[in-house]
């Protein structure tokens, strides 16, 4: 079954198009890598498939809902966790999970019973009444992808997620993405870093705007005649005419 | 509305949170409210007056005296010619000049006419322009002593013109400030903090994630707007306490009446700062376009000077400025005791004022570009 369907999505800001005609499906409980150079387009199509952008023409659905017509009926089955991993700075960790748990209608009861699973599976008790600006980046990494899927949303979208952390963290990170793909939910994550494509369950990588290959990362790179997908991604990349 | 409950406690973890915003609250109303009064004031005293007497008789004494004995004015010079009188003006010593012309008393005791010169500097308009005021006032009211003296028989048919100020009969300036004030302080906390906070969010990226969920436009809104609706009502009773403490000004009419305002005034002006934080991408660009309006906001909101005395068009567009209408309201109330039924005409501007600026602030609110 698929949770997210796209048909030719195109975006366009002025004459420029940051998204050409993009046609792809994810499948229920998959890891999606969604990769692509820097201006690709990675992040605009990510945000009109979190309904965040109004597609120019074409068709998304996510979660059985058309992104163009519906976004709000989308937003209620979705987890998002931006690059800035946008967490209140100025709340306790178990205020901003309150506070976005309480959006998505769970009841206060429900909020604090959960809450106190998730700080012991983090093996974060100590640090719920911190304030999230006293955390270190890759607590608030966890932190924010952890709150992203609190209410157990159908998907969960990730927007580079690992953005300045070391390998360690990262592979502690991931750690937490298999979790969650376990549970059923669909994880549809961007990154820079070759060696997550790897641990994604299929890959699609954009060049200019446009989805040029989408398959698993061992069908890539035999396909490719390639080692790894960095090399995979290298070869791809070649043919960008943007910077 | 559950919703609702969640984000409104968010809202005032920060607030009470924030490094300054609470100091701000407390300060900035006590700054104001003991510091303005003192200089916001019209009141002209000490006026200094130049007397170029060419006359030397004891009508022109007599004058001369009145002058001094009216309170307003406090003789510098006598100087002998006018170039040496203006210099003083010049220098800034002399307010105001008097020539009186030679043979003043002669003329007068004749019963016929002779005409004095009054010069005021006018480098500040309003000093200037009430020293003559002043100064014709009591010429006048000589003339006419003098005439009611000499031919007691018929005097002439002088018509006297006697002014009562009614609700401010001693014209002082800090009841009629005062609540001005108050209503300028709910505009500065009521309008800035509300501009500054939408559009901190979207600085610090945090509003991306309130977009991505399901929150509800109005509900996004409401609860921006309630903690500003509260911390205007407590600054608003604040003032009132400060008024009353240092400048013994309670209102004529009733508390509840102001309050009533209030809600719609602040309601409205919030939802304007919320309107220029929709639309603005940094801090600094909501900054200056608060200010810019602010300015004007102050300048036609008979704040300083009254709108009856602007030009039509300046009157015009006076009538869209909704601190013009709650100024009206809050003196009205201090001074006149004015109620709910005698201010209509503002509870329906500032009604409409409310209704307008926050149907546009959820309206200007995207979740979606």
């Amino acid at each position: 079954m698929n949770v997210i369907t796209t048909e030719l999505l195109t975006k366009r800001f002025g004459t420029f198009t940051a998204v050409d005609r993009v046609t792809f499906e994810v499948r229920r409980g998959e890891i999606f890598g969604f990769l692509g150079a820097n201006g690709a387009g990675k992040t605009t199509a990510m945000r009109i498939l979190c309904g965040l952008s109004k597609p120019t023409s074409g068709k998304a659905i996510v979660a059985g809902h058309d992104v163009a017509t519906h976004p709000d009926h989308v937003k209620r089955h979705i987890g998002y966790m931006s690059q800035k991993f946008s967490l209140y700075e100025d709340l306790k960790v178990w205020e901003n999970i309150r506070l976005y748990a309480g959006i998505y209608g769970m009841r206060p009861a429900e909020i604090k019973a959960k809450s106190a699973i998730l700080l012991r599976q983090l093996e974060f008790e100590d640090g719920r009444d911190k304030l999230v600006r006293s955390l270190p980046l890759g607590w608030k990494q966890k932190l924010a992808f952890s709150v992203a899927v609190f209410h157990e949303p159908r998907i969960v979208f990730l927007d580079e997620p690992t953005g300045g952390v070391d390998p360690v963290t990262r592979r502690q990170f991931w750690e937490l993405i298999y979790q969650v793909a376990d549970r059923g939910i669909t994880v549809f994550v961007t990154t820079h870093y070759m060696d997550e494509a790897e641990y994604c369950d299929r890959v699609s990588i954009m060049v200019d705007g446009r989805v040029e290959v989408l398959d698993s990362p061992e069908q890539l790179k035999k396909r490719f005649r390639a080692t790894s997908m960095e090399e995979v991604f290298r070869h791809l990349a070649r043919g960008t005419t943007r910077s | 509305m559950k919703t609702l409950r969640f984000l409104l406690e968010k809202e005032f973890k920060q607030m009470a949170r924030h490094s300054f915003l609470p100091k701000l609250i407390v300060l900035f109303p006590t700054l104001m409210m003991c510091l303005l009064p003192w200089a916001a004031n019209l009141e002209v005293k000490e006026i200094h007056l130049g007397v170029i007497d060419r006359d030397h008789s004891p009508l022109s004494n007599r004058l001369t005296h009145a002058l001094e004995a009216s309170g307003y004015f406090r003789l510098v010079a006598f100087p002998e010619s006018f170039p040496r009188a203006l210099e003083g003006v010049t220098s800034g010593a002399t307010d105001v000049l008097l020539d009186i012309p030679p043979r003043f008393g002669e003329a007068l005791e004749r019963g016929e006419g002779t005409r004095v010169f009054i010069a005021p500097n006018s480098v500040n308009g309003t000093k200037g322009e009430l020293a003559a005021v002043y100064l014709s006032a009591i010429l006048k009211e000589f003339s006419v002593a003098l005439r009611a003296a000499s031919s007691p028989v018929s005097p002439a048919p002088a018509v006297e013109v006697a002014t009562l100020h009614r609700f401010n009969a001693r014209l002082a300036y800090k009841p009629f400030m005062v609540p001005a004030l108050m209503v300028m302080l709910m505009m500065l906390l009521c309008g800035f903090l509300p501009a500054l906070n939408i559009v901190g969010e979207k600085e610090s990226g945090t509003i991306e994630q309130i977009n991505v969920t399901p929150v509800g436009k109005f509900t996004f809104i409401a609860g921006k707007l309630i903690p500003y609706w509260l911390v205007g009502f407590a600054v608003l009773t604040y003032s009132f306490l400060l008024a009353w403490l240092f400048y013994d000004i309670v209102p004529v009419g009733r508390f509840g009446t102001i309050y009533l305002f209030a809600l719609l005034f602040v309601f409205g002006i919030a939802g304007f700062g919320l309107i220029v934080s929709n639309h603005s991408a940094t801090m600094q660009q909501a900054m200056f376009v608060m200010f810019f309006f602010i300015m004007i906001f102050v300048l036609m909101s008979g704040f300083f000077s009254p709108i009856k005395s602007m030009p039509g068009w300046a009157r015009a567009i006076a009538a869209f400025n909704p601190l013009n209408y709650f100024v009206e309201v809050v003196r009205g109330v201090y001074l006149k005791g004015s109620g709910v039924g005698d201010m209509t005409r503002p509870l329906l501007a500032l009604s409409s004022f409310a209704v307008i600026m926050n149907a546009w602030a959820v309206w200007s609110y995207r979740k979606s570009r």
